[in-house]
């Protein structure tokens, strides 16, 4: 029997489906190669120029300071999840005490810098995008370069630092507040006593532990602010290219946090 | 004196410019007229050094704008102002912080002394009393007296005004042309004004220059541009939509 090609390729777009693959990977490479080189440009301008410290400490109350009761709230109900979950399973092995000792290690390690980030991706990292994205549609960007003054060192590199250290508080901050939630789970409702829960969640952790979570902190502080700053900066098109830009900057900062939280686990398991 | 040669641009695979060939004179107003989308906010863009051409020169007083590293372009760029389309004044800056933006960034001159020429030269455009207010309080014509004193700051010798009138009603759109004129006179500054708005390029136009598929393809006094015989020329100075002048057709009737 003869193959009927024109039929078969009509049901399968085969080329189609090849061009969409490779048109991803092409639009994956360039973002990546522009973030790269966005980074390395505010890296540069912040070693060799002063850094702006009004706008800086600005940033840093609307990225830190406002942020605060999304990402208390976040840790507080994860915390007190976690308890919930984890002594379902442990009363199988009459193990309920151990409840401490799990939230304290997954928040420090995981949830608490993961969480803040995720939570502050969507809140700061579409409002760098959406704020840089209308600046740039409006050519108040193009307008500061005409008046000698660099978009990088006025606009990006404020957003990074103030990002870069201001996820690391909050963090800390989650941190705090995760446990918090356990504690009240194992306390008021798992009949833990309060001395065994603050005991038990001291003992277990050692400075490792935390200090790997908050290593992290700092570098998804930077990827959201980075990432929220090169979607700003690409904007096009008006008012939806602003909204597109504000879309793609969180969900990119999403991924890579995601990605880089991978590597960093595993980086710090073997090490 | 601005000397643009061969300037081309591409955006992916749009040409956009095709070899622009202009020359502006000291001290005068030049005009480039032409159809939405033909290029114009391009050129301009490249005589301010926003964007890098794929191709040709452009020359303000002899110096190369693109041979420049960053450091002396931005040394250069106070020589230049522009006004933008839509004013693009800093939305979170009031008044007085967008007039004196480049002096309160870029020098060290006491803020007494700023403010002092914020007002100086809001007062140039015909504006009072606005230093503290917001930009979203301001209406459309009083954006871009901001946007021009804000351009002036710098007492640059070359202006750039990318569509001056475009969204202002027809008084706004006048006060605006004298202004401009009033800058020429007052300041003797070079200026380059992009519009499509023939009333204000007769106006305040010493010479108008058509810019149509990314070329130059005309350059004259108002006079001469009015009195063209390129029938791409009389067609966009009459306003008319057809391809051809409008003749007798022959109808029902």
């Amino acid at each position: 029997m003869r193959t009927n090609y024109a039929a078969l390729r009509r049901l399968v777009p085969l080329r189609a489906m090849l061009q969409a693959v490779g048109q991803a990977a092409v639009g994956i490479s360039y973002t990546a190669g522009g973030l790269a080189i966005l980074l390395k440009d505010i890296l540069s301008t912040l070693l060799h120029t002063k850094l702006k410290w009004d706008l800086t400490v600005q940033q840093m109350y609307k990225i830190g300071v406002t942020s605060l009761p999304l990402v208390a709230l976040t840790a507080l109900f994860t915390g007190m999840v976690l308890a919930l979950q984890s002594a379902y399973q442990m009363r199988l092995f009459a193990a309920e005490q151990f409840v401490a000792d799990l939230v304290a290690l997954s928040i420090t390690r995981e949830l608490g810098p993961v969480l803040t980030a995720m939570v502050v991706a969507g809140r700061v990292g579409a409002a760098i995008a959406a704020e840089l994205g209308t600046m740039k549609v409006t050519e108040q960007i193009d307008a500061m370069k005409v008046l000698a003054v660099d978009p990088i060192r006025y606009l990006a590199v404020p957003r990074f630092t103030a990002a870069f250290f201001m996820l690391f508080f909050l963090t800390i901050f989650a941190d705090t507040i995760g446990m918090l939630g356990g504690y009240l789970i194992s306390v008021f409702k798992l009949g833990m006593s309060s001395h065994q829960y603050l005991l038990r969640s001291i003992t277990v952790l050692v400075v490792k532990d935390v200090a790997t979570g908050l290593i992290k902190a700092f570098f998804f502080g930077g990827i959201i602010a980075v990432v929220g700053c090169y979607f700003g900066f690409r904007a096009s098109g008006g008012a939806e290219g602003v909204g597109r830009a504000t879309t793609l900057s969180v969900v990119t900062a999403l991924i890579v946090i995601i990605a880089t939280d991978a590597l960093f686990t595993a980086v710090f398991y073997f090490f | 004196m601005i000397e643009i040669r061969g300037l081309q641009k591409w955006f992916g695979s749009q040409h956009v410019l095709r070899g622009v060939d202009l020359d502006i004179r000291e001290g005068e107003t030049a005009v480039i007229i032409g159809q939405s989308g033909c290029g114009k906010s391009v050129l301009l863009k490249h005589i301010v050094g926003l964007l890098e051409p794929d191709q040709g020169t452009v020359k303000i007083h002899g110096t190369d704008l693109f041979s420049l590293s960053a450091a002396e372009l931005d040394a250069f760029r106070p020589n230049l102002g522009m006004l933008f389309q839509g004013a693009a004044l800093f939305d979170s800056l009031n008044v007085r912080e967008n007039v004196g933006f480049s002096l309160y960034e870029n020098t060290r001159m006491p803020h007494e002394e700023i403010f002092g020429r914020v007002r100086e030269k809001l007062a140039m455009v015909g504006l009072d009393g606005v230093e503290e207010k917001m930009p979203s309080d301001l209406s459309g014509g009083m954006k871009k007296r901001v946007g021009l004193a804000r351009a002036l700051c710098n007492e640059p010798k070359i202006i750039l005004y990318d569509e001056p009138t475009t969204g202002l009603d027809p008084i706004n759109s006048d006060a605006i042309n004298h202004l401009i004129l009033r800058m020429q006179e007052r300041l003797q500054v070079t200026s380059i004004v992009v519009t499509h708005d023939m009333t204000s390029a007769f106006k305040v136009g010493n010479r108008i220059s058509m810019l149509h598929d990314g070329v130059i393809i005309g350059t004259g006094t108002p006079e001469e541009i009015k009195n063209s015989k390129n029938p791409l020329i009389r067609q966009f100075v009459t306003g008319s939509s057809e391809d051809t002048p409008p003749q007798q057709k022959p109808g029902i009737f």
